[in-house]
């Protein structure tokens, strides 16, 4: 499905009309307006961090350019009791709960450091080895339930996640077990060179919740408001003991894969422009200044806060004191055992 | 004090975990109402619950997976691997992630939990029930591999599996399960994870095993004894991290070393250990430090599993050669 995007629920259409009713949150201009800057953070973040990578600052980064929505969307909808298991393209779902900028340039900087954020400290560090965290979410949401203080795990991975059996087999075991716990898919259209159409004959991602007994559906992953509605609904039911949602949020991997990869080799420039159309930051955008005063000057400052903040942010990230090689040791076991311990010692501090 | 087998002794152990801390779960497959597959967990569901003793899907990836996520929420899971045969799609989880979180976090997020799985020859079961993949696991960063010899080893190490703050992996020698009986008391007391165990004092050769090949070791130190051979015998216990101070103190004091464990030779744990005493104790060598292992092949089926399990003779075999050794 690398062509036009098939109908899919959603509030506001690319060019920012109102389909139907919207929900309360999204009347509120305030709210409209704080999804809308951290999705434009996100972008002006992701800017910088390829800036950095190409100037030989950061590691390989993989961009959520045209995927803010989602990732903004799902994380606007959770609260603090619950747990975000990310892949690693969620930035904006990682900002929004409060992992700082630098934290993540330091961890993409190739420190683990940046996995020790600040906040929210109960949220899973990305997870590279790809779909390997849905089986966490449903230990997350196991230990959730035994708490019982009604937070949900929430795990994101991307359209090549749902070809692995760890998806499948953690979507069945929150089935049955009635796990509060949610899988959001954000299907890109893309697995590095792979499209979804040589993924799965699947009709739709959101389909394969069948299997496992779980509702799924299929949202416009393009616009904030039908995503954060969607996975309201799936945190209303997980909190109200009716267990786990699949919610697949079609959009589109405007970027390369990563900083390491090259888009060109494997799809058409016209397919990528096709779908700058249909991006979710100018639809909302539209909506706003149509319906909520938004203006160009508020335009211009939040776009002059954001780099700001992001500049402020890679400078900090920039001067910080590399960590010392004995840290590789420092955190292997609570307590090293004489091996572990010999070896970070002879590594020192330096 | 009861006179237990291993598995008796492996459910008092879980028993008196459930007791004694709300946190600890246990999940696997069949462990509920069938009590497990080799009873491990008899009587436990009915005593604490479905919440707290319950049966998963038939997935390995997630009874690991979801091990990792519930550890991070403070539960202590001891999970169930049925046979180790069936672990290899739990290593994604636990050399990706358990071995790994609190590394990568710096500390932040932590994976206490147990990964219980029967391992081993000498029951005739099906295929692919009776491997030996203990090297695999040793070899995996952030991990405790333990393996127990004694049913009052079980209870202990057991325990202290489930205390600690880190991911265990607890391999059961099935062949031990039932095959002797020994008093174990119900003390709560755990045992230090980290250490070798001299099962055996001796001054000619230095023997190390774990699991079944223990008594399998003893049998052959009495026959060696009997021809005046003097066996000192480590049941090494701890395959992650290696107890290497004890061995190297022992090998230092008898100047030979054999190793022995049903796992192939290659690449497999004898090959540290006897790389760490060509390193450490060159010099206190008299012979050359000879492994007696499984062999490099498929674990075979029933028929011919006594032909490829080391054996008492074997053993003997071996000593004799280090001891000839001019
Ligand atoms: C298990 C696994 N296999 C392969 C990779 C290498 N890899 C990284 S991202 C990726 C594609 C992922 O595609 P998708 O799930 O659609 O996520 P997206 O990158 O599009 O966000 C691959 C193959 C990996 N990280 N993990
Ligand atoms: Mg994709």
């Amino acid at each position: 499905m690398t062509g036009n995007l098939p109908d899919c629920s959603a509030f506001l259409d690319a060019k920012g009309q109102v389909l139907r009713e919207l929900p309360d949150f999204a009347r509120d201009a305030e709210t409209l307006i704080t999804l809308y800057s951290m999705m434009v953070k996100t972008r002006v973040f992701d800017a910088k961090a390829i800036a950095l990578q190409r100037t030989g600052r950061l590691g390989t980064y993989g961009s959520s350019l045209g995927q803010e929505a989602i990732s903004v969307g799902v994380a606007s909808a959770m609260s603090e009791a619950d747990v975000f298991l990310p892949s690693f393209r969620e930035h904006g779902g990682q900002l929004w709960r409060g992992v700082s900028m630098e934290e993540l340039l330091l961890y993409w900087g190739g420190d683990e450091r940046g996995n020790d954020f600040a906040g929210p400290r109960q949220d899973f560090p990305v997870c590279i080895p790809v779909a390997s965290h849905f089986p966490h979410a449903a230990g997350v949401g196991l230990g959730l339930a035994h708490k019982g203080t009604g937070g949900v795990a929430v795990a994101i991975a991307g359209d090549g996640a749902t070809s692995k059996g760890d998806f499948y087999e953690a979507m069945n075991v929150v089935g049955v077990w009635e796990l509060p716990a949610v899988f959001v898919i954000n299907n890109n259209q893309w697995a590095i060179s792979m499209p979804r159409a040589e993924q799965t004959r699947a009709e739709t991602l959101a389909q394969k919740a069948v299997a496992a007994g779980l509702p799924g559906e299929v949202v416009d992953g393009n616009d904030v408001i039908a995503v954060r509605e969607a996975t309201n609904r799936a945190l209303d039911r997980a909190r109200a003991g009716q267990g786990g949602t699949l919610i697949e949020c079609l959009s589109y991997r405007l970027s390369d894969h990563t900083t390491a990869d090259d888009a060109s080799r494997y799809r058409e420039d016209a397919e990528v422009s096709r779908h700058w159309k249909t991006e979710p930051l100018v639809r909302l955008r539209t909506h706003l200044v149509a319906e909520h005063g938004w203006s160009k000057d508020d335009e211009e400052a939040l776009l002059r806060d954001s780099r700001t903040e992001t500049e402020a942010a890679a400078e900090r990230y920039l001067a910080m004191s590399p960590q010392p090689a004995r840290a590789m040791f420092d955190h292997l076991y609570a307590t090293a055992p004489p091996d572990i311990a010999a070896l970070a010692k002879e590594m020192g501090d330096g | 004090m009861a006179d237990l087998t291993m598995v008796e002794a492996i459910r008092m152990a879980l028993s008196r975990a459930l007791e004694d801390d709300p946190d600890v779960i246990i999940f696997g497959e069949d462990v509920g109402i069938d009590g497990g597959v080799f009873r491990a967990t008899d009587g436990l569901m009915q005593r604490f619950g479905a919440a707290r003793v319950r049966d998963t899907p038939l997935s390995e990836t997630v009874i690991a997976g979801m091990a990792v996520g519930a550890a991070t929420q403070g539960l202590r899971p001891v999970a169930e691997i049925q046979f180790m045969g069936f672990l290899y799609s739990a290593i994604d989880q636990l050399a990706n992630h358990a071995g790994r979180l609190r590394n990568r976090t710096r500390g932040r997020l932590s994976c206490p939990m147990v990964l219980r799985a029967p391992f081993g020859g000498g029951v005739k079961a099906p295929e692919h029930h009776s491997e030996s993949m203990e090297a695999m696991l040793a070899h995996i960063p952030g991990l405790r591999v333990i393996v127990p010899s004694t049913p009052a080893r079980a209870y202990g190490l057991l325990l202290a599996a489930i205390r600690d703050p880190d991911p265990v992996v607890f391999l059961e020698p099935k062949r031990l399960y039932r095959a002797l009986k020994e008093p174990v008391a119900n003390d709560g007391i755990a045992l230090t994870l980290d250490c070798a165990l001299v099962v055996r004092d001796g001054s000619d050769l230095t023997i190390i095993a774990w699991g079944a090949m223990v008594a399998e070791v003893g049998r052959a130190a009495d026959a060696l004894a009997e021809r005046g051979i003097s066996s000192e015998v480590i049941d090494l216990s701890s395959l992650k991290p290696i107890d290497r101070s004890a061995v190297r103190a022992s090998v230092q004091k008898t100047g030979r070393c054999i190793i022995v464990h049903e796992a192939p030779l290659t690449a497999g744990l004898g090959a540290e250990i006897a790389a760490d005493l060509a390193e450490h104790c060159l010099t206190s060598l008299l012979a050359p430090v000879v492994r007696v292992t499984g062999y490099d092949t498929v674990m075979p089926y029933a028929q011919l599993e006594d032909r490829y399990m080391p054996d008492a003779a074997r053993i003997q075999a071996a000593a004799q050669h280090v001891m000839e050794f001019a």
